[in-house]
């Protein structure tokens, strides 16, 4: 079965956030780019499923030119066709990007080929919206789950595919069976995202890349501006010295679950 | 939150392998209240050493960086962090087999051993690469591979066991106190950090890319670029990882690719010099909190690195490829770099502000001790000259300069590169006022110290035709880059007739006041107290009698003639350096004034020099009226110049020294009128080379450093002055005992190669007897050629070299090592006795 994952060059983590001049993104020039780590965890179960079912996964990103590296790096590690969708990432809100990712969905339908199942990182890390997905399988009409760790296809009788997704609720662990084609957005946890190979690598330069525009101008509800939380509080609190500070030390790791009573 | 003491001797900046290993030098050669400070946690504070590859190579063709790299390795073997690998350099051509063989004549004089091998002699190593990519290596066994970060908590360790040093990490340097002199000049006092300030009476800037931005605190430029370094890591390989420990593979410099490959454990790292120069600011380097992973492991741009990964897999596709071998690991790796390659170490114009950056692993603890016994005798063992932060003229020391001239030599990191390569960017920065007319005459420029300087005249061209095979034209295209038969025909001419030559290029600076005979006496070894109108050519010592310089002093004034005037006169190159040196013996009162930009000089010389000068002055140009080793001021076609009878290539003749306003149109009068008395311009080919070298005259940073002494040099004068000087003690010392290597003048006998090709020597090939066997010297260094140069007027190509003393005899029948072919030469002079005219009659 053919699958989609979506992803977004997002500036990579460090401890301290720096937003750009204008307050409208974070700014990477010192801790660079990446896709979230949902994402690569979404890449992973896409190349996995696909390949499981012996075709190939496709990789989506809505970007400025530079997106073409996080393509690339899903390239690298096992996505077999790439589409740019070439957009300022800033104007577009979470309704134009799911609006732009559902027209490549109904193009590739339209031209026969078509997506079984289309997955998302649960959240951008730098906007956090938490909406593509949702909004996504709205304007398709699909069926959607958020926030699972592991997605499997099995065959179901009659020869459907039906597809299982499981995560931590917060009730307990969840499991969800759904029809295809369907939305899936992935939390990082359930699945170890490969690094790439160096002939992965290499291959991956090679993959044309598809390049669209976007259908309409940004209508969605957009942004104003980002603004960096008050720096969290930080206290010291000084447990004792020398060997005498041992059995609160063991206390203390006890109460939080490192070591267990 | 931190705390800091109050006071200090010294206050080390950084705590990488720079800052570690001077701490521990400090402390072993018994300083004490010594604090180090990095604004990083500890061990890895998150610099440069934090990131580095850990490996050394050894050879490399300088023999200060060589020296300081052995060092090194010594260091780190004691510490126990040295793990020797054995260490391969491929060549992929022809052109860098060449090169590789060059490389031997450096292995050689540096007496390192080192072999030209097979690609089967790899493959046996390292059976994990493809032997058709190469066509063959050089094999170093003694290549290995150092845990930086655990050899600087050991130095770190040893000082504080001393009893001599307080750590303290997490600090930030906010401000640097320094206060100005009586005397001229400024000092340092202090250094105030985010945890209180500190009073010190020393202070090292040994930061790395964050130098410069401290450097500025105290208004002091150290100029070097934050630049990046990719590298990758590939694993785990199943090649790699059956084999404990680190390493136990030879690693492999793929020169061609400018990659190398070396194994960490199961990974395999391949790090690139080939990409663009990726330049940073050092105010652009986030802080640890801003940073991903730390400050000097910036975001990796793989489309940078995709051709050499591409490369890196030709030549190892069953590793590279491996089942499971991922990269896991891939940054932009920032470390120093400079204008000219070389360190930055040495005392800043800020008395007691002293720098040590731009320093790699393989040299760390190395510049560690010698920036320490600098810091504590005046001198270190090594000579580190090169490295003296005080080299940088104002144009070197724009952030501009070093970012062109980074631009231009980041990708000849691995590069084939010509003794006398020069740069392309940044060039123009200082002209000649005849600058105009040398164009019109063709002049090829070099450049020094920023200064272009004709190395020839293409105007000269129909005396190449004039003098035919005497210009002992060079047949190998390698010999002849950056040469030209005109240099020697040019030389042939200024013998036969005259040469005009433009030496605006030299620093000239006065010493004015009533301390000026006391500070000119106490750096200069030749006696200084002479009547005005005396030029003295003088060494200049260490305090170990070591050469800090060489140079020459003219008398210009005295009390009785209205006020004591000296005028030092030395080279573009080392100019900054001497200043700074004379300034540090500069008292309250008197002054140093520089005077490179006001009075430009030319050189005029051979034996129609004085008919020349004659038909242009009413003054007595006559040997009787103006004799050797004088000066004064003549009036030539009225305009007024200091004239100064001495010579650097052997013959008659004058420096003549002109205001810069008059000094083209000297220039044109110069050549006007000895134009017809068959004078011609003449370039610094010759001044510098074909000239000195027939007169076995010496020269800084050739001959003559840190670690040669006068009498191994040949140059002692039967009488040593009463006055004192830096040096003296050791100099006398030298005297009574015997050298330990003796300079000598060879001359190529055959210079015929295997192939049939003439081959010609350009410096540093080791000197070895006619069977290839190896000679060693007193001190147990090996003899190399310190310059090289051809002698026209003898047709012979000579060789300067330090010989053992028992083999330094006239006639005594050598070879050199040139390309791996060995050359027979014979000794011609022991000592500066010059082959051409010995007696100087020419002079006269």
């Amino acid at each position: 079965m053919t699958v989609l994952v979506c992803v977004k060059r997002v500036v990579d983590s460090s401890s301290e956030v720096v937003l750009t001049e204008d307050a409208q993104a974070v700014d990477g020039r010192y801790a660079g780019f990446t896709m979230s780590a949902h994402e690569e965890c979404a890449v992973e179960i896409a190349v996995q499923v696909a390949t499981s079912t012996g075709q190939g996964a496709s990789v989506l990103t809505l970007g400025d030119a530079d997106a073409v590296e996080q393509l690339r790096a899903a390239l690298a590690v096992g996505c077999v066709a790439a589409t740019h969708v070439v957009a300022d990432p800033q104007t577009f809100g979470p309704a134009d990007v799911a609006r732009e990712i559902a027209a490549v969905v109904r193009d590739s339908q339209r031209s026969g080929e078509g997506h079984d199942l289309v997955l998302l990182g649960n959240d951008a890390a730098d906007s956090g919206d938490f909406q593509v997905g949702i909004r996504l399988a709205y304007e398709l009409g699909w069926p959607v789950v958020n926030g699972v760790a592991n997605v499997s296809v099995a065959a179901a009788p009659g020869g459907q595919r039906s597809l299982t997704a499981s995560g931590d609720g917060p009730d307990g662990h969840e499991t969800y069976r759904l029809p295809l084609p369907a939305v899936v957005t992935v939390l990082e946890g359930g699945v170890e995202p490969r690094y790439p190979t160096v002939p992965g690598r290499m291959k991956a330069k090679k993959v044309p890349i598809e390049e669209r525009q976007p259908t309409a101008a940004p209508a969605g509800p957009g942004r104003v501006r980002l603004l960096l939380p008050p720096p969290a509080p930080s206290s010291v609190q000084v447990l004792g010295k020398g060997p005498e500070a041992a059995p609160a030390v063991v206390d203390l790791f006890e109460r939080l679950g490192v070591l267990s009573r | 939150m931190a705390t800091v003491p109050a006071t200090a001797k010294v206050v080390v900046i950084g705590a990488g392998i720079v800052g570690n290993s001077l701490v521990h030098h400090l402390a072993r050669l018994g300083w004490r209240d010594i604090v180090q400070l990095d604004k990083g946690p500890l061990p890895n504070p998150g610099g440069s050493t934090g990131h580095a590859s850990n490996f050394i190579f050894p050879v490399d063709h300088s023999r200060e960086i060589t020296d300081l790299t052995l060092d090194s390795m010594r260091q780190y073997q004691e510490m126990g962090v040295f793990t020797q690998s054995g260490g391969f350099e491929l060549a992929r051509t022809e052109e860098r087999m060449e090169e590789l063989r060059r490389r031997m004549s450096s292995a050689q004089a540096w007496g390192i051993e080192a072999q030209l091998v097979e690609p089967s002699f790899v493959k046996e190593k390292v059976p994990f690469i493809e032997e058709d990519q190469f066509v063959g290596a050089f094999w170093t066994p003694s290549v290995g591979v150092v845990d930086s970060l655990r050899a600087g908590t050991i130095m770190r360790e040893r000082a504080l066991e001393a009893g001599a040093l307080t750590v303290v990490p997490n600090v930030e340097v906010t401000g640097l106190d320094v206060v100005e002199l009586a005397a001229g000049g400024s000092r340092i006092r202090g250094v105030r950090t985010d945890a209180g300030d500190i009073e010190a009476e020393y202070v090292v800037i040994a930061c790395g890319v964050w130098s410069p931005k401290i450097g500025d605190l105290a208004g002091i430029s150290i100029p070097l670029t934050p630049a990046v370094h990719q590298m990758i890591s590939v694993g785990p390989c199943p090649q790699l990882a059956e084999r404990e420990g680190e390493i136990s593979f030879p690693i492999i410099r793929d020169m061609d690719t400018l990659c190398y490959e070396r194994q960490h454990g199961a990974d395999m790292e391949v790090g690139s010099y080939a990409h663009r120069a990726i330049l940073h600011e050092p105010e652009d380097i986030p802080s640890i909190e801003q940073a991903r992973l730390s400050p000097t492991e910036m975001p990796f741009t793989s489309d940078d690195f995709d051709p050499q990964l591409e490369q890196a897999y030709e030549l190892m596709p069953e590793l590279l490829g491996a089942e499971g071998a991922e990269i896991r690991y891939a940054i932009n790796g920032l470390l120093s770099l400079t204008c000219d390659g070389w360190p930055i170490l040495g005392e800043s114009l800020v008395r007691g502000l002293w720098t040590a950056a731009a320093v790699w692993i393989k040299e760390g603890p190395g510049v560690g001790r010698a920036v320490a016994e600098w810091m504590v005798h005046g001198h270190s063992e090594i000579d580190i000259s090169h490295s003296d932060i005080a080299r940088f003229h104002p144009h070197q020391m724009r952030r501009e300069h070093t970012r062109l001239r980074t631009t231009e030599s980041f990708i000849k990191t691995y590069g084939i590169v010509h003794p006398a390569e020069q740069y392309e960017s940044d060039r123009g920065r200082r002209l000649a006022p005849m600058h105009e007319s040398q164009k019109k005459l063709g002049a090829v420029f070099f450049e020094t110290g920023g200064w272009e300087r004709p190395h020839w005249y293409e105007s000269n061209a129909g005396l190449v035709e004039e003098y035919g095979d005497a210009v002992m034209p060079r047949e190998h295209e390698w010999d002849a880059r950056w040469w030209s038969p005109i240099i020697n025909a040019e030389h042939l001419r200024m013998r036969d007739a005259a040469g005009v030559i433009d030496l605006s290029a030299f620093e000239v600076f006065d010493i004015e006041g009533p301390g000026a005979l006391d500070a000119v006496q106490a750096v200069c070894v030749a006696q200084c107290d002479v009547a005005p109108g005396k030029v003295v050519y003088t060494p200049v010592l260490d305090a170990a009698g070591g050469f800090k310089s060489d140079l020459t002093v003219m008398r210009l004034g005295s009390p009785e003639s209205g006020g004591d005037h000296f005028r030092v006169v030395t080279g573009a190159a080392h100019g900054p350096a001497d200043r700074k040196w004379f300034g540090d013996h500069v008292p309250a009162g008197t002054t140093l004034t520089n005077r490179t930009d006001d009075v430009v000089t030319i050189g005029l010389w051979g034996p129609r020099a004085r008919d020349i000068l004659a038909s242009l002055t009413p003054d007595d140009v006559s040997h009787e009226g103006f004799g050797f080793l004088t000066c004064r001021e003549i009036s030539v076609k009225g305009t007024s110049v200091l004239a100064s009878r001495i010579s650097y290539v052997g013959e008659l003749g004058w420096e003549l020294y002109a205001a810069a306003d008059d000094a083209a149109g000297l220039w044109d009068t110069l050549l006007d009128a000895g134009g017809a008395l068959g004078a011609v311009p003449v370039g610094i080919g010759v001044y510098g080379t074909t000239g000195r070298i027939e007169k076995g005259y010496r020269a800084f940073g050739y001959e003559l450093d840190a670690e040669r002494t006068i009498v191994e040099a040949g140059m002692q004068r039967p009488k040593v002055k009463a006055a004192d000087f830096v040096g003296r003690e050791a100099y006398l010392a030298q005297r009574e005992g015997s050298p330990e290597a003796v300079l000598c003048t060879l001359v190529v006998e055959d210079h015929t190669s295997a192939s049939g090709v003439k081959r010609y020597m350009l410096g540093g090939e080791p000197i070895l007897r006619r069977d290839g066997s190896t000679l060693t010297d007193g001190h147990g260094h090996h003899p190399y050629v310190t310059s090289a140069g051809s002698a026209p007027s003898l047709g012979k190509h000579l060789l300067l070299a330090y010989l053992p003393p028992d083999e330094a005899v006239i006639g005594n029948e050598l070879a050199v090592s040139y390309m791996e072919e060995l050359y027979p030469v014979t000794v011609g002079s022991i000592d500066a006795t010059p082959l051409l005219d010995p007696a100087n009659e020419r002079i006269r």
